[in-house]
Protein backbone atom coordinates (compact mmCIF):
# COMPACT_ATOMS: atom_id res chain seq x y z
CA UNK A 1 0.00 0.00 0.00
CA UNK A 2 0.95 3.62 -0.63
CA UNK A 3 2.04 5.39 2.31
CA UNK A 4 2.57 9.10 2.56
CA UNK A 5 4.84 10.96 5.22
CA UNK A 6 3.88 13.50 7.66
CA UNK A 7 4.39 15.13 10.90
CA UNK A 8 2.35 14.22 14.14
CA UNK A 9 2.26 16.63 16.62
CA UNK A 10 1.17 15.89 20.21
CA UNK A 11 0.93 17.77 22.86
CA UNK A 12 0.20 16.85 26.74
CA UNK A 13 -1.16 19.97 28.23
CA UNK A 14 -3.19 20.66 31.67
CA UNK A 15 -7.08 20.78 30.85
CA UNK A 16 -7.22 24.68 31.62
CA UNK A 17 -5.52 25.56 28.92
CA UNK A 18 -7.04 23.17 26.55
CA UNK A 19 -9.52 25.53 25.31
CA UNK A 20 -6.93 28.08 24.14
CA UNK A 21 -4.82 25.54 22.91
CA UNK A 22 -7.68 24.45 20.18
CA UNK A 23 -8.42 28.00 19.56
CA UNK A 24 -4.86 28.50 18.38
CA UNK A 25 -5.00 25.30 15.93
CA UNK A 26 -8.44 26.45 14.79
CA UNK A 27 -6.55 29.36 13.79
CA UNK A 28 -3.66 28.00 11.75
CA UNK A 29 -6.21 26.18 9.84
CA UNK A 30 -5.09 22.61 11.24
CA UNK A 31 -7.28 20.34 9.46
CA UNK A 32 -7.92 17.87 12.59
CA UNK A 33 -7.09 17.12 15.71
CA UNK A 34 -7.89 14.59 18.46
CA UNK A 35 -8.23 15.13 22.36
CA UNK A 36 -7.87 12.69 24.70
CA UNK A 37 -7.97 12.44 28.66
CA UNK A 38 -5.09 11.30 30.15
CA UNK A 39 -5.93 8.99 33.36
CA UNK A 40 -2.42 9.19 35.76
CA UNK A 41 1.00 10.79 35.41
CA UNK A 42 4.01 11.41 36.71
CA UNK A 43 5.92 14.56 36.03
CA UNK A 44 9.01 16.92 37.29
CA UNK A 45 5.32 18.18 39.44
CA UNK A 46 4.97 14.72 41.24
CA UNK A 47 2.31 12.20 39.87
CA UNK A 48 -1.12 12.70 39.65
CA UNK A 49 -4.54 10.81 39.32
CA UNK A 50 -7.75 12.01 37.27
CA UNK A 51 -9.44 10.42 39.93
CA UNK A 52 -8.17 12.14 42.71
CA UNK A 53 -9.10 15.89 41.39
CA UNK A 54 -11.89 17.84 42.13
CA UNK A 55 -11.56 20.14 39.16
CA UNK A 56 -9.79 20.92 35.92
CA UNK A 57 -6.55 21.98 37.57
CA UNK A 58 -4.37 19.33 37.63
CA UNK A 59 -5.41 16.85 35.20
CA UNK A 60 -4.10 16.08 31.80
CA UNK A 61 -5.12 15.89 28.25
CA UNK A 62 -3.34 14.52 25.23
CA UNK A 63 -4.03 16.80 22.03
CA UNK A 64 -2.87 15.18 18.40
CA UNK A 65 -2.30 16.31 15.04
CA UNK A 66 -1.27 15.49 12.08
CA UNK A 67 -0.16 18.08 9.41
CA UNK A 68 2.85 18.49 6.12
CA UNK A 69 6.44 19.02 7.26
CA UNK A 70 6.52 22.23 5.85
CA UNK A 71 3.94 23.41 8.19
CA UNK A 72 5.68 22.00 11.37
CA UNK A 73 7.54 25.81 12.42
CA UNK A 74 4.54 27.59 11.78
CA UNK A 75 2.01 25.43 13.68
CA UNK A 76 4.79 24.59 16.68
CA UNK A 77 5.82 28.83 17.06
CA UNK A 78 2.24 29.82 18.55
CA UNK A 79 1.59 26.62 20.05
CA UNK A 80 4.93 26.80 22.15
CA UNK A 81 4.29 30.11 23.01
CA UNK A 82 0.44 29.02 24.20
CA UNK A 83 1.73 26.02 26.69
CA UNK A 84 5.84 26.85 27.32
CA UNK A 85 5.03 27.97 30.93
CA UNK A 86 2.36 25.44 31.70
CA UNK A 87 2.76 21.93 32.97
CA UNK A 88 3.21 19.42 29.78
CA UNK A 89 5.11 17.96 26.35
CA UNK A 90 5.06 18.77 23.27
CA UNK A 91 6.60 15.93 20.62
CA UNK A 92 6.92 15.70 16.98
CA UNK A 93 6.99 12.45 15.38
CA UNK A 94 7.26 11.23 11.65
CA UNK A 95 4.44 9.08 10.68
CA UNK A 96 3.18 7.77 7.33
CA UNK A 97 -0.58 7.81 6.22
CA UNK A 98 -2.64 6.58 3.67
CA UNK A 99 -4.61 9.62 2.59
CA UNK A 100 -2.48 12.42 2.47
CA UNK A 101 -5.14 15.14 0.97
CA UNK A 102 -6.44 15.00 4.51
CA UNK A 103 -3.96 16.55 6.18
CA UNK B 1 -19.39 27.26 75.88
CA UNK B 2 -21.95 24.10 76.56
CA UNK B 3 -23.83 25.42 73.06
CA UNK B 4 -20.41 25.19 71.05
CA UNK B 5 -19.63 21.52 72.60
CA UNK B 6 -22.90 20.49 71.89
CA UNK B 7 -23.22 21.86 68.18
CA UNK B 8 -19.43 20.45 67.85
CA UNK B 9 -20.43 16.99 68.88
CA UNK B 10 -23.58 17.07 66.89
CA UNK B 11 -21.37 17.83 64.01
CA UNK B 12 -18.79 15.42 64.17
CA UNK B 13 -21.60 12.98 64.77
CA UNK B 14 -23.64 14.24 62.02
CA UNK B 15 -24.10 11.60 58.55
CA UNK B 16 -22.16 14.11 56.48
CA UNK B 17 -18.88 14.57 58.32
CA UNK B 18 -19.39 10.52 59.59
CA UNK B 19 -19.38 9.98 55.42
CA UNK B 20 -16.56 12.46 54.82
CA UNK B 21 -14.43 10.88 57.40
CA UNK B 22 -15.26 7.49 56.10
CA UNK B 23 -13.97 8.34 52.86
CA UNK B 24 -10.89 10.32 54.28
CA UNK B 25 -9.76 7.27 55.78
CA UNK B 26 -10.31 5.23 53.03
CA UNK B 27 -7.95 7.15 50.77
CA UNK B 28 -5.16 7.55 53.84
CA UNK B 29 -5.43 3.83 54.01
CA UNK B 30 -5.06 3.40 49.96
CA UNK B 31 -8.62 1.85 49.23
CA UNK B 32 -9.82 1.73 45.81
CA UNK B 33 -13.01 3.25 47.13
CA UNK B 34 -13.94 5.82 44.24
CA UNK B 35 -17.03 7.71 43.22
CA UNK B 36 -17.50 7.64 39.09
CA UNK B 37 -16.25 11.29 37.73
CA UNK B 38 -19.43 11.90 36.00
CA UNK B 39 -21.63 10.93 38.94
CA UNK B 40 -20.00 13.52 41.14
CA UNK B 41 -20.13 16.01 38.45
CA UNK B 42 -23.58 15.55 38.67
CA UNK B 43 -24.28 15.38 42.45
CA UNK B 44 -22.70 18.77 42.46
CA UNK B 45 -24.70 20.36 40.10
CA UNK B 46 -27.42 18.63 41.73
CA UNK B 47 -26.22 20.85 45.39
CA UNK B 48 -25.64 23.95 43.72
CA UNK B 49 -29.45 23.60 42.50
CA UNK B 50 -31.02 23.00 45.59
CA UNK B 51 -29.16 25.15 47.53
CA UNK B 52 -29.32 27.93 44.97
CA UNK B 53 -33.34 27.24 44.83
CA UNK B 54 -33.76 27.07 48.10
CA UNK B 55 -31.97 30.39 48.70
CA UNK B 56 -33.69 31.93 46.06
CA UNK B 57 -37.29 30.81 47.62
CA UNK B 58 -36.33 32.16 50.31
CA UNK B 59 -35.92 35.85 50.02
CA UNK B 60 -39.28 35.32 47.57
CA UNK B 61 -40.84 34.58 51.30
CA UNK B 62 -38.83 37.11 53.13
CA UNK B 63 -38.80 40.14 50.41
CA UNK B 64 -36.47 42.07 48.84
CA UNK B 65 -34.16 43.60 51.93
CA UNK B 66 -31.39 46.18 51.40
CA UNK B 67 -28.84 44.51 53.53
CA UNK B 68 -28.55 42.15 50.41
CA UNK B 69 -26.72 44.96 48.99
CA UNK B 70 -24.77 45.81 52.06
CA UNK B 71 -24.09 41.85 52.58
CA UNK B 72 -22.74 41.28 48.79
CA UNK B 73 -20.26 44.74 49.05
CA UNK B 74 -19.22 43.32 52.70
CA UNK B 75 -18.54 39.94 50.51
CA UNK B 76 -16.80 41.47 47.52
CA UNK B 77 -14.11 43.99 50.15
CA UNK B 78 -13.47 40.62 51.99
CA UNK B 79 -12.81 38.93 49.46
CA UNK B 80 -10.46 41.29 48.02
CA UNK B 81 -8.66 42.11 51.23
CA UNK B 82 -8.24 38.49 52.43
CA UNK B 83 -5.22 37.86 50.24
CA UNK B 84 -3.60 40.85 51.46
CA UNK B 85 -3.50 39.56 54.90
CA UNK B 86 -2.73 35.63 53.65
CA UNK B 87 -0.27 36.82 51.09
CA UNK B 88 1.74 39.05 53.96
CA UNK B 89 1.84 36.04 56.33
CA UNK B 90 2.76 33.19 54.22
CA UNK B 91 5.73 35.85 52.92
CA UNK B 92 6.52 36.68 56.94
CA UNK B 93 6.01 32.88 58.15
CA UNK B 94 6.18 30.55 55.85
CA UNK B 95 9.09 31.16 53.63
CA UNK B 96 7.24 30.38 50.22
CA UNK B 97 8.36 32.32 47.22
CA UNK B 98 6.13 35.58 45.99
CA UNK B 99 4.65 33.55 43.35
CA UNK B 100 3.57 30.80 45.54
CA UNK B 101 2.28 33.07 47.72
CA UNK B 102 0.07 34.76 45.87
CA UNK B 103 -1.69 31.47 44.75
CA UNK B 104 -2.46 30.61 48.04
CA UNK B 105 -3.74 33.65 49.12
CA UNK B 106 -5.65 33.67 45.92
CA UNK B 107 -7.38 30.45 47.47
CA UNK B 108 -7.84 31.88 50.92
CA UNK B 109 -9.78 34.89 49.82
CA UNK B 110 -11.92 32.96 47.38
CA UNK B 111 -14.56 30.10 49.04
CA UNK B 112 -15.08 26.87 48.81
CA UNK B 113 -18.77 26.26 47.88
CA UNK B 114 -19.16 22.85 49.39
CA UNK B 115 -18.18 23.91 52.74
CA UNK B 116 -20.91 26.66 51.97
CA UNK B 117 -23.31 23.91 51.89
CA UNK B 118 -22.24 21.94 54.80
CA UNK B 119 -22.74 24.90 56.57
CA UNK B 120 -26.19 25.63 55.65
CA UNK B 121 -27.12 22.18 56.52
CA UNK B 122 -25.46 22.32 59.83
CA UNK B 123 -27.56 25.55 60.57
CA UNK B 124 -30.37 23.68 59.22
CA UNK B 125 -30.08 20.73 61.17
CA UNK B 126 -29.64 23.09 64.46
CA UNK B 127 -32.79 24.81 63.29
CA UNK B 128 -31.16 28.51 63.21
CA UNK B 129 -32.74 30.11 60.19
CA UNK B 130 -30.75 32.34 57.41
CA UNK B 131 -30.44 34.78 55.13
CA UNK B 132 -31.35 33.15 51.39
CA UNK B 133 -29.42 35.88 49.41
CA UNK B 134 -26.20 34.55 51.04
CA UNK B 135 -26.12 32.47 48.17
CA UNK B 136 -25.65 35.94 46.64
CA UNK B 137 -22.65 36.73 48.56
CA UNK B 138 -20.95 33.39 48.04
CA UNK B 139 -21.04 33.62 44.34
CA UNK B 140 -19.98 37.12 44.43
CA UNK B 141 -16.80 36.10 46.52
CA UNK B 142 -15.12 33.57 43.97
CA UNK B 143 -13.11 36.42 41.49
CA UNK B 144 -12.11 39.46 43.41
CA UNK B 145 -9.47 37.42 45.13
CA UNK B 146 -7.80 35.70 42.15
CA UNK B 147 -7.72 39.67 40.88
CA UNK B 148 -5.93 40.76 43.82
CA UNK B 149 -3.44 37.49 44.10
CA UNK B 150 -2.24 38.39 40.90
CA UNK B 151 -1.55 41.47 41.16
CA UNK B 152 0.54 40.77 44.52
CA UNK B 153 2.44 38.27 41.93
CA UNK B 154 2.77 41.34 39.32
CA UNK B 155 3.70 43.62 42.26
CA UNK B 156 6.34 40.52 43.60
CA UNK B 157 8.14 41.45 40.04
CA UNK B 158 8.50 37.29 39.87
CA UNK B 159 6.31 36.61 37.05
CA UNK B 160 7.28 35.84 33.50
CA UNK B 161 6.45 38.85 30.76
CA UNK B 162 2.91 37.83 30.15
CA UNK B 163 1.84 36.16 32.76
CA UNK B 164 0.32 37.09 36.60
CA UNK B 165 -3.00 38.53 34.29
CA UNK B 166 -6.11 37.15 33.29
CA UNK B 167 -7.64 38.41 29.80
CA UNK B 168 -11.40 38.82 29.06
CA UNK B 169 -11.73 35.00 28.12
CA UNK B 170 -9.96 33.87 31.27
CA UNK B 171 -12.14 36.50 34.12
CA UNK B 172 -15.15 35.13 31.70
CA UNK B 173 -14.52 31.42 31.98
CA UNK B 174 -14.02 32.27 36.10
CA UNK B 175 -17.38 34.36 36.35
CA UNK B 176 -19.44 32.38 34.37
CA UNK B 177 -17.99 28.96 35.81
CA UNK B 178 -20.87 26.04 35.71
CA UNK B 179 -21.12 26.12 39.33
CA UNK B 180 -21.85 29.87 39.68
CA UNK B 181 -24.15 29.94 37.07
CA UNK B 182 -25.85 26.83 38.39
CA UNK B 183 -25.84 28.38 41.78
CA UNK B 184 -27.31 31.80 40.60
CA UNK B 185 -29.33 30.66 37.96
CA UNK B 186 -31.28 28.31 40.22
CA UNK B 187 -31.20 31.33 43.06
CA UNK B 188 -33.24 32.99 40.49
CA UNK B 189 -35.65 30.71 39.42
CA UNK B 190 -36.39 30.08 43.24
CA UNK B 191 -37.10 33.79 43.93
CA UNK B 192 -39.25 34.47 40.94
CA UNK B 193 -41.25 31.07 41.57
CA UNK B 194 -41.14 31.49 45.40
CA UNK B 195 -43.07 28.85 47.48
CA UNK B 196 -45.07 27.57 44.92
CA UNK B 197 -41.98 26.62 42.92
CA UNK B 198 -40.52 25.26 46.34
CA UNK B 199 -43.45 23.21 47.19
CA UNK B 200 -43.32 21.70 43.13
CA UNK B 201 -39.72 21.04 43.45
CA UNK B 202 -39.31 19.73 47.03
CA UNK B 203 -39.27 15.96 46.98
CA UNK B 204 -36.48 16.72 44.26
CA UNK B 205 -34.85 19.13 46.01
CA UNK B 206 -35.48 18.77 50.37
CA UNK B 207 -35.94 15.23 51.25
CA UNK B 208 -32.93 13.83 49.19
CA UNK B 209 -30.89 16.68 49.57
CA UNK B 210 -29.03 15.09 52.72
CA UNK B 211 -28.66 11.71 51.18
CA UNK B 212 -26.73 13.25 48.14
CA UNK B 213 -24.71 15.31 50.23
CA UNK B 214 -23.06 12.55 52.13
CA UNK B 215 -22.62 10.75 49.43
CA UNK B 216 -21.05 13.91 47.56
CA UNK B 217 -19.27 14.78 51.20
CA UNK B 218 -17.36 10.98 51.01
CA UNK B 219 -16.43 11.51 47.49
CA UNK B 220 -14.89 14.84 48.44
CA UNK B 221 -13.58 12.62 51.69
CA UNK B 222 -11.58 10.51 49.39
CA UNK B 223 -10.21 13.68 47.15
CA UNK B 224 -9.37 15.87 50.52
CA UNK B 225 -7.53 12.24 51.92
CA UNK B 226 -5.45 11.89 48.53
CA UNK B 227 -4.92 15.23 49.02
CA UNK B 228 -3.52 15.17 52.10
CA UNK B 229 -1.50 12.01 51.34
CA UNK B 230 0.00 14.02 48.44
CA UNK B 231 0.70 17.21 50.49
CA UNK B 232 2.57 15.90 53.27
CA UNK B 233 5.39 15.91 50.38
CA UNK B 234 5.21 19.05 49.43
CA UNK B 235 3.82 20.85 52.60
CA UNK B 236 6.35 22.30 55.20
CA UNK B 237 5.05 22.55 58.55
CA UNK B 238 4.86 25.99 59.02
CA UNK B 239 2.40 25.61 55.72
CA UNK B 240 0.16 23.25 56.70
CA UNK B 241 -0.15 25.63 60.06
CA UNK B 242 -1.34 28.76 57.63
CA UNK B 243 -3.88 26.13 56.50
CA UNK B 244 -5.43 25.83 59.90
CA UNK B 245 -5.17 29.04 61.45
CA UNK B 246 -5.83 31.66 58.42
CA UNK B 247 -9.68 29.78 58.05
CA UNK B 248 -9.81 31.49 61.65
CA UNK B 249 -8.77 34.98 60.48
CA UNK B 250 -10.34 34.88 57.93
CA UNK B 251 -13.54 33.76 59.88
CA UNK B 252 -12.65 36.73 62.58
CA UNK B 253 -12.93 39.22 59.62
CA UNK B 254 -16.27 37.42 58.07
CA UNK B 255 -17.62 38.48 61.64
CA UNK B 256 -17.10 41.75 61.56
CA UNK B 257 -18.35 42.20 57.96
CA UNK B 258 -21.60 40.10 59.33
CA UNK B 259 -21.94 42.60 62.34
CA UNK B 260 -21.49 45.77 60.34
CA UNK B 261 -24.19 44.70 57.73
CA UNK B 262 -26.60 43.36 60.20
CA UNK B 263 -27.29 39.82 59.38
CA UNK B 264 -28.98 37.15 61.59
CA UNK B 265 -27.18 34.41 63.71
CA UNK B 266 -27.64 31.99 60.62
CA UNK B 267 -26.20 34.60 58.15
CA UNK B 268 -23.72 36.01 60.39
CA UNK B 269 -22.53 32.11 60.42
CA UNK B 270 -22.57 31.56 56.79
CA UNK B 271 -20.31 34.92 56.23
CA UNK B 272 -17.91 33.68 58.63
CA UNK B 273 -17.75 30.18 57.07
CA UNK B 274 -17.20 31.83 53.37
CA UNK B 275 -14.68 33.81 54.55
CA UNK B 276 -12.92 31.07 56.37
CA UNK B 277 -13.71 28.91 53.75
CA UNK B 278 -10.63 28.26 50.60
CA UNK B 279 -11.34 27.08 46.83
CA UNK B 280 -10.30 24.17 45.25
CA UNK B 281 -11.87 24.44 41.99
CA UNK B 282 -12.16 27.58 40.47
CA UNK B 283 -9.06 29.68 41.66
CA UNK B 284 -6.67 26.43 41.15
CA UNK B 285 -7.86 26.42 37.24
CA UNK B 286 -7.53 30.27 36.94
CA UNK B 287 -3.58 30.48 38.41
CA UNK B 288 -3.24 27.45 35.67
CA UNK B 289 -4.09 29.70 33.25
CA UNK B 290 -2.46 33.30 34.89
CA UNK B 291 0.01 32.24 37.36
CA UNK B 292 1.46 28.81 35.59
CA UNK B 293 4.83 29.07 37.64
CA UNK B 294 2.39 29.01 40.80
CA UNK B 295 3.10 25.01 42.29
CA UNK B 296 -0.23 23.03 41.91
CA UNK B 297 1.48 21.00 44.31
CA UNK B 298 1.66 23.24 47.36
CA UNK B 299 -1.89 25.40 46.89
CA UNK B 300 -4.62 22.05 46.24
CA UNK B 301 -3.09 20.15 48.68
CA UNK B 302 -3.19 22.67 51.48
CA UNK B 303 -6.94 23.76 50.20
CA UNK B 304 -8.22 20.87 50.21
CA UNK B 305 -6.51 18.31 52.25
CA UNK B 306 -5.83 20.56 55.17
CA UNK B 307 -8.67 23.48 55.50
CA UNK B 308 -11.24 21.75 53.99
CA UNK B 309 -11.47 18.60 56.35
CA UNK B 310 -10.87 21.71 59.24
CA UNK B 311 -13.30 23.68 58.31
CA UNK B 312 -15.54 20.66 58.25
CA UNK B 313 -15.15 18.98 61.14
CA UNK B 314 -14.22 21.96 63.71
CA UNK B 315 -14.89 24.98 62.07
CA UNK B 316 -18.34 25.01 61.13
CA UNK B 317 -19.40 24.12 64.59
CA UNK B 318 -17.02 26.34 65.71
CA UNK B 319 -18.35 29.36 63.51
CA UNK B 320 -22.34 28.60 64.00
CA UNK B 321 -21.23 29.04 68.19
CA UNK B 322 -19.38 32.08 67.51
CA UNK B 323 -22.36 33.69 65.19
CA UNK B 324 -24.94 32.65 67.81
CA UNK B 325 -23.09 34.48 70.60
CA UNK B 326 -22.64 37.24 68.44
CA UNK B 327 -26.23 37.15 67.89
Amino acid sequence: MLMHPKKRIEIVVEAPVVGRLLSVLDDLAVTGYTVLPALAGRGREGSWRREGLVGEAGRMVVVFCIIDAQRVDVVLEPVFKLVSRQIGIVTVSDVSVIRPEHF
Amino acid sequence: METALSLAVANLLSPMVLFFALGMAAALARSDLAIPEAVAKGMALYLMLAIGFKGGASMAAHGLELRLVGAVVAGLVLSAAMPLVAYALLRSTTGLPPTDAAAVAAHYGSISIVTFLAAVQALTTAGIPHEGYMVAVAAAMETPAILVALWLARRGNAVAPGSGSLDGRGLREILLNGSIVMLLGSFAIGWITGAEGLKTLSPFIVDPFKGVLCLFLLDMGVIAGRGFREGRKSLTPQVVVFGLYMPLIGGALGAVAAILVGLSPGGTALMITLAASASYIAVPAAMRLALPEARPAVYLPLSLGVTFPFNLTIGIPLYVAAATWIG
